[in-house]
């Protein structure tokens, strides 16, 4: 094979689909590779046929190898289970335990496909590798970097997941759909002939099915024979009054409402999950409002790590609308740094990805502290 | 691009002669062999020729062989028809191993570091209640060569049938079932150039067997179903290449498999040939790069157009290596480093070279990239 030759990450969705199909008709050399990462059969106490969000399943492997068959380009799956349960499932639950809220998503972009997979298409003698998501990648003559922006289409976006990526990963990945509204992806999925045209865009984690996060956790403890009670704990108010139980922290996240399972006379919320003391902290809807915030291991994409204040806008959630703020360095590298909005935030929550932009253009980002 | 295929224990293509043979039994002469009339009696006739050349290159009668659909279904027949308790091994072919694991009694029986049988343990493993003993001749990925006669001997000392899984044997060495003292033995035509789908169990005459299906009382009543004559004709014609000529071509593939082992040996560092001091087949070679990931040195090498594989077919995409490696004792790394070549009719000296070049690229250009497949 050519040294041009682009190895497509296949889901088996649209977005992916497309990608490969888009490639392929603009005469590059194609292949289509499936990453196995979760048996879905695994647990069985949340095994379920008509589970929504799952990755990995015989049905998806067939649809890539499907579209792949019509686009005759060569088709692999190849098998990541161990590194992504090591590399992705095993902190989701730690940080769920240590009080906080993982994305798993960022994690499996910055240790799975644009780190596994990437050195696997290497390895297999593809230089670069093209995927579905949704956000632009441009080179910078002038900084001499790798760019990342928004894309196009902001209701898809992904940038928020891909605030990892280094400037070696960035300079050896393509996102054609960045361009692209999904509306005209799903039009070219049917001019291309692309089977899954219609199939559904994937929700939630892919590897926990309908999204019950706790549900999973639960089933792994039982699986690696860890008994539930050993999460369960108090839940009192901030200054300290016990108020009810629960049946452990990682039902829990800030700002979370239901399933507190007291009664008030104004709404309850969840301020903090402190898993040492296993206690879980509700208050009221003020309380959940941060000025400021630290981040930590902060990766810098489209500009050099800042040595002074920095105005940019800022996401502490996916669904975030990002908001103003002045960055501080707190570490002479840029590696930390404090977060002081212009207005109070609410819900600000340890373990989430913060990411910084500066209109289109993703800065960087970190997790919050 | 052109392609070489090294993956003759996977599958081999249906030889000319074989299709020549097949082709006017789907079309012109189309009867059913069971049929009173002229048109049955054609199609009987040519079912009859084919069980006589499978029986001739096994040493046995033509009465002694049973057509089936393949060589999973033929195993599963003997795993099933004997009742009582079954020894095996660990190195089984899924079609045994996951047979056996569904009855109620078995024993599953260790192998040693290079993939051998102690018929001694075999021996030990024997209990009142035993029926059958069941051991493969060739082992699938290792091409290992495992010692029947001494197992039959063991097996009718105690008065117990004897089985084998014959399939990765046929035309790579010779195989006489009186000679070997087995009473059940499996063998499949698309390992010797014959079509899939089709299969054949030796059933030694006066061994009591169960049948699997039901239904008409086709193959002396052993496999219900009508017969697959243009599969049967293709497994006799495939069966004639192999008495005719595939000692001949075993010799030949033999000194193309040595030279495969010796110069990788040679200029890969790291390299290691699994099973490498028990007797092996020759066409097989199972080797083991220290540090490289099979998945990706598998798929460099196909899209340089080398098929390879990484232990058996069916394991491909799965998240667990090989039984049978882990069974000689190989880590989990280590099995997941190790690439079967197996060769067969199309591949010449000319490919075998080629085939050494693009391993040694793939694998230093693997090497580079580790410590992440370490």
């Amino acid at each position: 094979m050519s040294e041009h030759t682009i190895a497509v990450a296949m889901s088996g969705g649209v977005d992916s689909s497309v990608v490969a199909g888009m490639l392929n008709r603009a005469g590059e050399r194609v292949i289509g590779m499936t990453m196995q990462l979760w048996n879905q059969k695994r647990l069985p106490d949340i095994a379920s046929d008509n589970a929504t969000g799952r990755c990995c399943s015989l049905d998806d492997v067939y649809d890539a190898r499907h579209v792949a068959q019509l686009l005759g380009i060569p088709y692999y799956v190849v098998n990541f289970e161990d590194r992504f349960e090591a590399q992705v499932v095993k902190p989701f639950i730690d940080e769920y335990l240590a009080g906080r809220t993982p994305i798993p998503c960022t994690l499996c972009n910055n240790f799975i496909k644009f780190d596994q997979f990437l050195e696997m298409a290497e390895g297999i003698g593809a230089r670069e590798i093209a995927t579905g998501h949704y956000a632009r990648i441009d080179w910078n003559g002038d900084s001499r970097r790798w760019e990342m922006r928004r894309s196009v289409d902001r209701s898809k976006d992904q940038t928020y997941f891909l605030c990892g990526l280094k400037q070696d990963q960035l300079a050896r990945t393509r996102f054609p759909l960045g361009a692209m509204e999904k509306t005209q992806v799903r039009e070219l999925a049917r001019e291309l002939g692309i089977p899954t045209a219609a199939k559904p865009d994937s929700q939630e984690i892919c590897f926990v099915p309908n999204g019950d996060y706790a549900g999973f956790i639960d089933s792994y403890f039982k699986e690696q024979g860890i008994a539930p009670t050993e999460t369960q704990g108090e839940i009192v108010t901030a200054d300290g009054k016990v108020v009810g139980e629960h049946a452990g922290v990682h039902h829990f996240t800030v700002g979370q409402r239901r399933g507190l399972g007291i009664a008030a006379a104004e709404p309850l919320y969840v301020i903090a999950t402190e898993p040492a003391s296993k206690r879980v902290v509700i208050g009221r809807n003020d309380d959940l409002l941060r000025a400021s915030m630290h981040v930590r291991e902060v990766n810098w994409i489209s500009i050099a790590a800042p040595s002074a204040p920095l105005r940019a806008e800022v996401k502490i959630r996916n669904k975030h609308a990002a908001a103003a703020a002045t960055l501080l360095p707190a570490a002479a590298d840029g590696t930390r740094i404090e977060v002081r909005f212009d207005e109070p935030q609410r819900a600000v929550t340890p373990g989430q990805g913060a990411v910084f932009y500066s209109g289109d253009l993703v800065l960087g980002g970190g997790w919050i502290e | 691009m052109t392609r070489f295929y090294f993956d003759h224990n996977a599958t081999t293509p249906v030889s000319p002669e074989v299709f020549q043979a097949m082709a006017p039994l789907m079309t012109t002469v189309f009867g059913n062999a069971s049929s009173i009339h002229q048109f049955g009696q054609e199609a009987r006739g040519e079912l009859d020729r084919a069980r006589r050349s499978v029986a001739a290159m096994l040493g046995a009668k033509a009465e002694e062989i049973v057509f089936t659909g393949g060589g999973t279904e033929a195993d599963n027949m003997a795993i099933f028809g004997a009742g009582g308790h079954v020894i095996t091994t660990t190195i089984e072919h899924p079609a045994v191993l996951q047979a056996a694991q569904q009855l109620p009694e078995v024993t599953f029986v260790k192998v040693d570091r290079q993939g051998l049988v102690d018929p001694q343990a075999v021996r030990a493993a024997i209990r009142p209640d035993t029926k059958l003993i069941s051991v493969m001749h060739v082992n699938n990925e290792l091409g290992v060569i495992q010692p029947l006669r001494e197992i039959a001997e063991i097996a009718h000392d105690a008065g117990v049938l004897f089985h084998s899984d014959g399939v990765q044997a046929m035309g790579k060495l010779p195989v006489n079932v009186g000679e070997l003292g087995v009473d059940l033995y499996s063998i499949s035509a698309h390992k010797i150039y014959g079509p899939k789908g089709m299969g054949a169990l030796y059933i030694r005459k006066g061994t009591e067997l169960r049948p699997l299906l039901y239904g008409g009382p086709h193959e002396r009543k052993m496999r219900a179903g009508t017969e697959n004559v243009p599969g049967a004709a293709g497994f006799g014609r495939a069966a004639e290449w192999v008495i005719a000529e595939s000692r001949a071509e075993a010799a030949r593939l033999s000194v193309l498999r040595d030279r495969l082992e010796q110069r990788i040996l040679t200029r890969v560092t790291g390299a290691h040939v699994n099973g490498s001091a028990a007797p092996r087949v020759g066409n097989t070679s199972n080797i083991r790069f220290d540090g490289i990931d099979s998945e990706p040195l598998l798929i460099g090498l196909d899209l340089k157009g080398f098929a390879v594989s990484s232990g058996s077919a069916c394991s491909s995409g799965a998240t667990e290596p090989s039984h049978v490696l882990a069974a000689i004792g190989l880590t989990r790394e280590q099995a997941r480093s190790s690439v079967r070549f197996s060769l067969g009719r199309s591949n010449t000296e000319a490919q075998v070279d080629a085939l050494i070049d693009a391993v040694v690229e793939v694998v230093s250009r693997l090497r580079k990239l580790a410590p992440a497949y370490v």
